[in-house]
């Protein structure tokens, strides 16, 4: 190495030292590792707990966001069809694991701001969810039906778990019998992973917990005859309960995880008994569980109210009348207000119900598509997606103020990476 | 209730014509939903270019959330062309307007007018513009 040669890379490393980088203490491999310091710098100056992903479903990206600063990081792109596409993270929040509605699993590292790993594992896919010690991914599937297990380092498939076969049905286009579409899929406590099959009305459990001794120990307890059309479910935040809301007639569909053996029971038979059914644009989503004190608030199907369930009966207690179709019913981190948002055609609207009067609150106008909501970790915001503006919105949980607008192109889901220490998300 | 009946007698005729030119140049229609072919005219006249591209969006963006935003199918059916060979317009046409009782598919004719969701129809039949794909 000549002197001029040295001379530049010094000049290279005094800024370097100059800004702390302390890694950079080699002189004699500092010119093949500039850039990788660099890099390196820079991602351990990144921390993942106040980030977050959103997907922005018209063209397959996803950005990163960062809620303490309300700013977008990067935009990342290539994870296909994201019409439908939920988020889980890995318990280091470092990665984001997509899942998109085309059957892709694309594994997004939320440091470097690039794929890390990207799996086709079905024709069509409804979301996902990560098993409790972080190792495992799995993917609920409506083409071919059933749920597909992967491990979370190398997304390499370690289990197949076919849905009930249809025999009805017409079949598929291969000419295969074509199996339940599966709904509802979440993790539960004890490596378990919960979830209900749409066509043929039932709730599989599959126990993960003897799964290192062999490939076959994967063990599913089946529950059958829960209600028509389970279409969505949810777990309690301790990981006891898990309830399936019915698309096929009224009512949900419980299971105590604390008692297994009693099975199902069936709860809010008999809301909106004799009333009209409205016609439902969209499908409810039971994403999370809104709660507050000894009650719990659910989507009723096919009219415009909120349902209130006392928890220790499972009985309904009472209905407060909303502006439209409940998608969305998220309890805020404090469970002192509930949000809801609302079906097409009526869903520019967000409602805020009171949890302590059991009263609207408030009415929000953030335009057409406000197709979902996230809380900042514990609460004082909420970020709302508006899909038709293309923007994020961000307001002010206590006084509905409007502070901030991020540009995002067709914008759903909002999730925020922590999520990745909460049972069912 | 007689107009109806006479509306499906020429759905079946215009899903027929329809049909035929897909047929004859399927890649022609791909970069041209926003006009309609002169059978479609003929039929949707008075539906504004304004209106027509509220209604893609509609079909895009909500009906996409069940039915995928390409069409590709979720909790509800595929309803890309090759999904709907053996689905006569008509049918799709009182499908949207009555929806499918015992079934996710709700009946969309508070939303749309007959002329409108006969021209979804017509458009499924032909295929959306799928950028993506």
């Amino acid at each position: 190495m000549n002197k001029t040669k040295i001379q530049f890379l010094t000049s290279l490393v005094i800024p370097w030292l100059l800004l702390g980088c302390q890694q950079v203490t080699k002189t004699t491999e500092i010119s093949k590792s500039v850039s990788s310091t660099e890099q390196a710098a820079e991602a351990n100056l990144r921390a993942t707990g106040d980030l977050g992903l959103v997907i922005e479903r018209a063209t397959g990206k996803v950005q990163i966001v960062n809620h303490s600063g309300q700013q977008s990081l990067a935009q990342i792109d290539g994870l296909g069809d994201l019409s439908h596409a939920s988020i889980v993270y890995s318990r280091d929040q470092r990665f984001g694991f997509v899942f998109g509605r085309d059957g892709g699993l694309t594994k997004v590292d939320l440091l470097t701001s690039k794929i890390d790993k990207r799996v086709i594992q079905s024709g069509n896919s409804i979301g996902g969810a990560i098993s409790q010690d972080g190792k495992f991914v799995a993917v609920s599937n409506y083409t071919p039906g059933g749920v597909k297990i992967f491990a979370t380092d190398t997304l390499e498939l370690v289990a197949n778990i076919p849905a009930t076969e249809l025999p009805d049905h017409p079949r598929n286009k291969d000419g295969s019998i074509k199996r339940s579409k599966v709904v509802g899929l979440v993790d539960a406590p004890g490596q378990k992973f919960i979830f209900s099959l749409f066509d043929s009305h039932e709730i599989w459990i599959a126990d993960l917990s003897q799964y290192g001794l062999s490939e076959e120990k994967v063990k599913i307890t089946k529950y059958t005859d829960i209600g028509l059309n389970p279409y969505d479910a949810l777990i309690s935040p301790d990981g006891r309960f898990y309830i399936a809301g019915l698309f096929g007639e009224d009512g949900m569909a419980l299971v105590d995880l604390w008692s297994l053996d009693k099975g199902v029971k069936r709860i809010l038979g008999n809301y909106g008994k004799g009333e009209k059914k409205l016609p439902v644009y969209k499908m409810p989503h039971l994403e999370g569980w809104a709660i507050a004190g000894n009650y719990a608030y659910v989507p009723a199907v096919g009219l415009h109210q909120v349902l209130i369930i006392d928890t220790n009966t499972w009985q309904q207690v009472g209905a407060i009348d909303v502006h439209g179709q409940p998608v969305f019913v998220m309890a805020q981190p404090d469970n002192r207000q509930i949000w809801v948002n609302f079906a097409y055609p009526l869903n520019d609207t967000i409602q805020v119900i009171d949890s302590k009067s059991q009263t609207l609150a408030k009415t929000l106008t953030p335009g057409p598509g406000v197709l979902h909501m996230e809380f900042t970790p514990r609460g004082e915001h909420v970020w709302m997606s508006v899909r038709d503006s293309d923007e994020i919105q961000i307001y002010n949980s206590q006084n509905f103020e409007l502070l901030k607008t991020l540009p995002a192109e067709s914008p759903s889901g909002i999730f925020f990476t922590n999520r990745a220490h909460q049972i069912g998300l | 209730m007689k107009n109806i009946t006479l509306l499906l007698a020429c759905c079946c005729f215009v899903a027929s014509l329809n049909f035929n030119s897909v047929m004859a140049a399927p890649s022609k229609y791909v970069n041209q939903t926003a006009e309609p072919t002169p059978s479609a005219k003929a039929s949707s006249a008075a539906l504004s270019k304004q209106r027509k591209n509220d209604l893609l969006h509609l079909v895009k963006q909500d009906c996409g959330s069940c039915h995928g935003m390409t069409l590709k199918g979720g909790l509800g059916p595929a309803l890309l062309p090759a999904d709907l060979v053996n689905k006569p317009e008509y049918f799709l046409t009182i499908t949207i307007l009555e929806g499918r009782p015992g079934t996710a598919m709700p009946p969309w004719k508070d939303i749309l007018s007959e002329q409108e969701a006969q021209w979804i129809a017509e458009q499924l039949l032909q295929g959306l513009d799928h950028e993506q794909n």
